[in-house]
């Protein structure tokens, strides 16, 4: 139970959805954690050659969910990190039918597959901060403890709820396995690549108009920690992982030197689905619902368990700045030079008026 | 659950809202803090940094005074001015020594540098420089452009005096409770600019406010910005457990959508929500009485099928509205008087926050606080739109 303590450190790790950039980077932090003895990556699908490089040192098994069972038994597995979630529908592989398929279907296989593994000890899934669904009678902050209002309008929401749904049944059946659910607020960082990073790198960006959400992000490198971390070490829970501090839409858009475009709620639907059959962009009635309601969430207890803060919400969404500086239209330095040229032509017109009069 | 160690601490420990950045916006409002109350005619911005030496055209200076922060005048005004001392103040001109060749010589009269504030405060918007916290409060926009709009309606407007502010703590959490009143809810933003202006600690007041106002797009983004926040449980023990000043009007819309017939009788207090925060975070009650607030849009008649149609709790016919269209928008110059009672402490009552007798005992008492005292200010106001 105390932090940092690697007595009990697993031997034999799963780790799903490694094909994807999250599960493969943990998977490589796990293979280089010398108090792991062996880490096995699952995914169905071959992992992205970029990634290639990163799990060198992994076991690779290509399988589906629905056949984990035999290998969690035969393999001695002690702890199984789940991060296969898809969290946008992607029209090429399937749409939402495929992405609710492996994200519910899949959850709900693993975890069958666990229910019957003797030795686990300990399972990590990865959840989000959406789970606290959107209601204009939320309140601004939301604590492990608060109940989601209404249901989301938006698959992943949806899919959140029911996954979270099927571990609190496992946590019942498996008492003795140290179940950790981390519901990740929206991932940000120099590497990180998702909706949201895309929908900021554009040079304008379409916000909800009357709509200024507070929004909060995690740096990708402390998102890799705390699941190291929860597989590693015993954190039983479920704990919010964010970074301390809000950055409102408005504000972080121009932070990022971009432009914003207010469109009309009602507009906007119909405006992201002809975005989405362009492909050229995955929003969807989850990015509407963030745009309208903001997402803040406690972090108090994942500080008093872990010990570690992740860096601020500013902090992650400037090193995601840093890395996207491509599409700027204003940046900070012309802000201040233009601030200096019209406070200069300023006392130029005055001191001549002066001199005349 | 009701006893968690950090909330007294946290209630304890705060420090005295930043009497340094107060003091400072405080004086860029251009406020005196606590002069004589309701100075009716508009001070003079900065009256310290007033041109001390030799105005070429005295005549000039009332023309400066009135037009507050209107350029083009403030420009040819100040021209016409002789100058004065002081350096630029510091930020916004950063390592510019003698500020530009041509005033280099007399860079520190206050137009100069109220124009270098205000573009300052321009950059910083624009590059996203500014703090929310994560109730999406904006101080740096609420004291820049919110209050001084609202202080003119309150100060020059509705000549409002305010009573009783030592009451109101001046460090660590208050649960203000005021009546509701007026048909729009001008009275929660005149009660938090009239804090944050006549306050000795400038303190400023978190509202709480009706979901509705938080489904309305533009006035949402309003609200939470200037430091409101949904009127739930949970919202007003985290503000109550961060040392703040948390102001509540629990009549709610039967509050403000009543009619002009039953001006000042206080409405039903709901379930006293409030009190059960106040008693979990061991917070001071400070009752509130606001007159002045009934006579801006006298509520003759609520068209009920209208309001169900439109989904509000009420649709108002006044004098004015709807029959002069955005001109019946302009409230009514009445004369109001807000008066601040001695708090309510409720330390001691920790225990009971889940009681509702002492929850409900404790609601009337602040009701009945609230109507006595407002029947004692009306006294003091026999015409409503006097002076």
């Amino acid at each position: 139970m105390t932090p940092g303590g690697t007595s009990g450190a697993p031997g034999v790790v799963v780790v799903t959805g490694v094909g994807r950039f999250l599960g493969a980077n943990l998977a490589a932090r796990l293979a280089a954690d010398p108090r792991i003895e062996r880490v096995i990556g699952v995914d169905p699908a071959p992992p992205n050659p970029e990634l290639a490089d990163l799990l060198s040192d992994v076991e690779l098994v290509r399988l589906d969910l629905d056949s984990l069972g035999g290998l969690l038994i035969d393999l001695d597995v002690d702890a199984v990190a789940h991060l296969a979630l898809v969290t946008a529908p992607d029209q090429q592989h399937g749409g939402r039918a495929a992405m609710k398929e492996q994200n519910v279907i899949g959850t709900m296989q693993l975890l069958a597959a666990a229910q019957r593994a003797p030795r686990l000890r300990r399972l990590v899934v990865r959840s989000s901060t959406a789970a606290y669904g959107v209601s204009f009678r939320d309140p601004a902050v939301f604590t492990e403890e608060t109940e989601p209002r209404e249901v989301p309008r938006g698959g992943f929401g949806r899919d959140i709820l029911d996954i979270e749904g099927y571990v609190r049944g496992f946590r019942r059946r498996r008492p003795e396995v140290t179940a950790t659910v981390l519901r990740f607020a929206p991932f940000i960082g120099y590497t990180a690549d998702t909706t949201l990073t895309r929908y900021f790198a554009q040079p304008v960006v379409p916000t909800i108009f009357g709509r200024d959400p507070r929004l909060q992000f995690l740096h990708i490198d402390d998102a890799l920690t705390v699941l190291h971390r929860s597989v590693a070490e015993e954190h039983p829970g479920t704990f919010n992982v964010a970074g301390p501090g809000v950055l409102s839409l408005s504000q972080a858009i121009r932070r990022a030197g971009r432009v914003a475009v207010p469109v009309l709620e009602p507009g906007l639907a119909g405006v992201a689905a002809v975005a989405r059959t362009l492909g050229f962009g995955r929003y969807g009635l989850d990015q509407v619902d963030l745009f309208v309601h903001g997402r803040v969430v406690d972090t108090t207890r994942l500080e008093r368990e872990f010990g570690f803060t992740p860096r601020s919400t500013a902090a992650a969404f400037d090193d995601f700045v840093r890395a996207h500086h491509g599409g700027v239209v204003v940046t900070r330095d012309q802000l201040a030079a233009a601030e200096q040229l019209v406070l200069e032509s300023i006392r130029q017109v005055r001191s001549t008026v002066r001199e005349r009069s | 659950m009701s006893s968690t160690p950090e909330r007294w601490d946290a209630r304890f420990d705060v420090p005295p809202t930043g009497s340094g950045p107060d003091a400072e916006s405080a004086r860029r409002n251009g406020h005196r803090p606590v002069t004589a109350p309701a100075a009716r005619p508009p001070a003079p911005p900065e009256p310290a940094d007033e041109p001390d030496t030799s105005a070429d055209e005295p005549t000039t200076r009332p023309v400066a005074k009135k037009t507050v922060a209107k350029k083009t005048v403030a420009k040819k005004a100040v021209a016409k001015k002789a100058v004065v001392r002081q350096a630029v103040a510091g930020s916004a001109t950063p390592g510019n020594g003698p500020s530009g060749s041509a005033v280099g010589d007399r860079p520190g009269d206050q137009w100069d540098r109220r124009v270098a504030r205000g573009l300052a405060f321009l950059r910083r918007r624009l590059a996203g420089d500014y703090e929310v916290d994560e109730f999406g409060f904006d101080p740096d926009l609420t004291d820049a452009v919110f209050h001084p709009l609202v202080r003119v309606l309150y100060r020059d407007w509705f000549r409002t005096e305010v009573g009783g502010l030592e009451h109101v703590p001046a460090e660590g959490a208050g649960l203000v409770v005021g009546n509701h009143s007026g048909t729009v809810a001008l009275d929660a933003l005149i009660l938090s600019a009239a804090l944050r202006d006549r306050h000795p600690s400038h303190r400023y007041l978190r509202l709480l406010g009706a979901d509705l106002v938080f489904r309305m797009p533009v006035v949402s983004e309003l609200a939470r910005k200037t430091g409101g926040t949904v009127a739930c449980n949970p919202d007003a023990e985290r503000l109550l457990g961060n040392g703040e000043l948390v102001g509540v009007f629990p009549e709610g819309f039967k509050g403000i959508g009543k009619l002009y017939s039953d001006r000042y009788k206080l409405q039903r207090f709901g379930r006293g929500g409030f009190v059960s925060a106040a008693l979990r975070t061991g917070t001071p009650i400070v009752p509130v009485a606001i007159v002045g607030g009934e006579e801006i849009y006298p509520m003759l008649a609520d068209i009920k099928p209208l309001a169900r149609l439109l989904k509000l709790p009420y649709f108002p016919v006044t004098p004015t509205f709807p029959w002069l269209g955005p001109l019946g928008m302009v409230p009514l110059p009445s004369k109001w008087l807000i008066e601040f009672c001695p708090p309510i402490p409720t330390a001691h009552l920790r225990d009971s926050a889940d009681d509702p007798l002492v929850v409900f005992n404790l609601a009337d008492q602040v009701r009945e606080t609230i109507q006595q005292t407002l029947h004692k200010l009306l006294e003091r106001r026999p015409d409503p739109f006097g002076p």
